[in-house]
């Protein structure tokens, strides 16, 4: 048995050296990966702590240090003189931790509220009924087999791939037909049709297994329980992944509004935050940090849901 | 009947097929209860045929019920007024609807301001899509390569997908004002300030905000791809003495292509609609550099000049179709090789 392994080490005498060379050059990997990762990963964090951290900044503060940039901060709203200080100064973290600007929001001026409202009166029928829409759809995409099918899919494909400023001018026409312009439905009613989701579905829908339908149909199952039984109860992960996408998309939405609303009383708001940062950019970053939370909760709880959706849309393949 | 004895040692349908029309030919009479026979036969045959694609037929009437509510909203939203706007782009006017031709595609290429949005454009897709391509590629292959925190930096990566755009600009202004924190940084390395919004420097503004907001979402694409990969493969390249280079030049990215190729073309499209942030930064007419197409749509937008936005959003459209196309056509070809 010794001579076993003496023979071994005189075949590989250099074996374990090389193995410790690996080791070596894994570590110094992963400390330049690390390195590069940590870079990268501070340059996307910051505009969300930044955000979050300078909303609890107090007016002054917040003019002493951005005086220069947002002019509209000189004039404070007692008359009286307000600091601007010399040089911008960037600030992660406030001198000292004030709620004023949340009080604001909340309290003393209900107009925030008020677009936050809007923004969900928006954004819950726009997911809710996409949804619904898009699975019927989805679900006789992923059922036929004709010439039909695959035209009218394309053109869902090439739709969905259309910029906002091109889908809204024939958007613009019907509804101003229909004397919707400047109301809730001019939001509503184009974001309900829109095929992202019918996209998605569809994709997920065509990999359910013809044998599934084939033995539905031997036990005598219709189309809806085919649909409504089968396919909804199997497509739940994706429908939740669809959800949080297009709630994302039009949470944040600005250039419907802008284009098929005039009344600011209207906007939703992802849309009035940019009316805000002209004025009083202490508020704005309170605004801005609410109006995250319902994405934020969505993303720290579902991220698994998020990141398959987007997976799921990295191919455009019926 | 000399064919019968060769025929001795293939398929029984087919001795008997043969051996029925040869008899025929011989003798129709005595053998005519046996093709009577074969007709019902075929006829019972025919029948459960077309019955079968009558049920289909009836099975694809019932799916496209299915389809009706979103095909409905689809034509009365996107397709209808669609033809409208076609309308509006070969008339003079939406009084007398006089055909013009193409006068309003020749009047809107002779237009400076979309000439310049058009180029503008160009410029920027050509910048920004291969960088927004390679870096989440890179990143995505360090993530994949068993770091610790892996899940962690893809949260993070992916952050920036929830953050409004309103509070980016904020940022934006803080960081690239004259007065911003990144001219004083420039200062303090020697450098005089940079008016970034108002010079040609401002592009690189914009591509900054594109990526910015688009690497996650293009990482998570290529990190589903590269676990996808098949693991044998590699290790097998690895026991051969392949070195890293080589495996991901000849096994990783070949399995890559079609996700490359996908994210590409879906980048450049998107490059086409990164106007909210700019729009919001700096206004219906921002410096020349940074006025792109959708800033021409929206100002056009605003003076209801329907002829030129018709003819605009052909053209755009026109454009992005044959985006599409080739990205369709990609989608199709790459990768077929790999997936048998």
């Amino acid at each position: 048995m010794t001579g076993d392994i003496t023979l071994n080490r005189d075949l590989f005498p250099e074996r374990p050296k090389r193995r410790k060379k690996v080791k070596v050059r894994r570590v110094i990997f992963l400390v330049l990966a690390f390195l590069i990762l940590l870079t990268f990963a501070a340059l996307f964090l910051f505009p969300t702590v930044f955000t979050f951290t300078n909303s609890f900044m107090s007016t002054t503060e917040i003019s002493a240090n951005y005086g220069k940039i947002f002019t509209g901060l000189g004039i404070s709203g007692d008359g009286g003189h307000v600091f601007i200080g010399e040089k911008v100064s960037l600030q992660l973290i406030p001198m000292k931790v004030s709620l004023s600007q949340y009080e604001t929001v909340l309290f003393k001026s209900p107009q925030y509220l008020v677009k936050f409202w809007n923004s969900v009166i928006y954004v819950v029928p726009i997911v809710i009924f996409q949804l619904a829409v898009a699975s019927g759809a989805a679900y006789a995409f992923a059922r036929m087999e004709t010439k039909f099918r695959a035209f009218i899919f394309f053109a869902y494909i090439v739709l969905m791939l259309m910029p906002y400023q091109v889908t809204l001018v024939p958007n613009y026409l019907v509804l101003d037909r229909l004397s919707l312009i400047d109301t809730r439905w001019a939001i509503i009613l184009p974001g309900i049709f829109s095929p992202f989701a019918v996209f998605i579905l569809t994709k997920f829908m065509r990999r359910i297994p013809k044998a599934v339908v084939e033995a539905a149909k031997l036990d005598g199952a219709g189309e809806w329980t085919i649909f409504w039984k089968i396919f909804i109860p199997l497509c739940k992960g994706t429908l939740y992944s669809v959800a949080i996408l297009v709630f994302i998309d039009y949470w944040n939405m600005v250039e419907q509004p802008l284009v098929l609303l005039r009344d600011t009383e209207l906007y939703p708001l992802s849309v009035f935050l940019s009316k805000i940062n002209e004025g009083d950019t202490g508020i704005a970053f309170a605004t801005a940090t609410i109006y995250m939370i319902p994405p934020v909760l969505l993303f720290l709880y579902s991220e698994d849901y998020l990141i398959e959706g987007i997976a799921y849309s990295a191919s455009v393949k019926g | 009947m000399v064919r019968n004895f060769s025929g001795q040692h293939t398929s029984k349908e087919e001795k008997t097929e043969e051996d029925i029309s040869d008899r025929s030919l011989m003798n129709r009479t005595a053998d005519r209860s046996e093709m009577k026979r074969l007709q019902r036969a075929q006829q019972a045959e025919d029948r459960k045929l077309m019955k079968r694609s009558k049920r289909e037929r009836r099975e694809i009437r019932n799916t496209i019920v299915f389809m009706t509510p979103s095909l409905l909203g689809v034509l009365v939203f996107f397709v209808l007024p669609f033809i409208a706007v076609i309308v509006y782009a070969f008339v003079s006017d939406n009084t007398n609807y006089d055909f013009v031709g193409f006068e309003n595609f020749a009047a809107l290429f002779e237009n400076s301001a979309f000439r310049l949005a058009l180029r503008n454009t160009g410029i920027f897709s050509l910048i920004s899509v291969p960088l927004v391509v390679i870096i989440p590629l890179l990143l995505g292959m360090l993530l994949e390569s068993n770091i610790p925190l892996k899940s962690t930096f893809r949260t993070i990566f992916l952050s920036p997908m929830i953050v409004p755009a309103a509070s980016v600009i904020l940022i934006w202004q803080v960081l690239f004002d004259y007065h911003g924190v990144v001219n004083e940084l420039v200062q303090q390395f020697g450098g005089t300030s940079v008016e970034w919004f108002k010079s040609d420097y401002g592009i690189i503004i914009v591509v900054l905000l594109f990526l910015w907001k688009n690497i996650g979402y293009n990482m998570i694409m290529f990190m589903s791809a590269l676990s996808a990969i098949p693991k044998d493969i590699i290790e097998v390249a690895m026991l051969d003495g392949c070195s890293s280079v080589r495996r991901f030049f000849s096994i990783k990215l070949r399995y890559l292509a079609s996700t490359i190729s996908f994210v590409t073309i879906m980048s450049l499209i998107n490059s086409f609609k990164v106007f909210r942030e700019v729009y919001l930064l700096t206004g219906d007419y921002p410096y020349e550099a940074m006025y792109t197409l959708q800033h021409f749509m929206n100002n056009t937008f605003g003076r209801f000049d329907y002829q030129k936005l018709s003819s605009a959003a052909i053209v755009l459209s026109l454009i992005m179709i044959a985006i599409i196309s080739i990205l369709l056509l990609v989608d199709s070809r790459v990768g077929r090789g790999l997936e048998e």
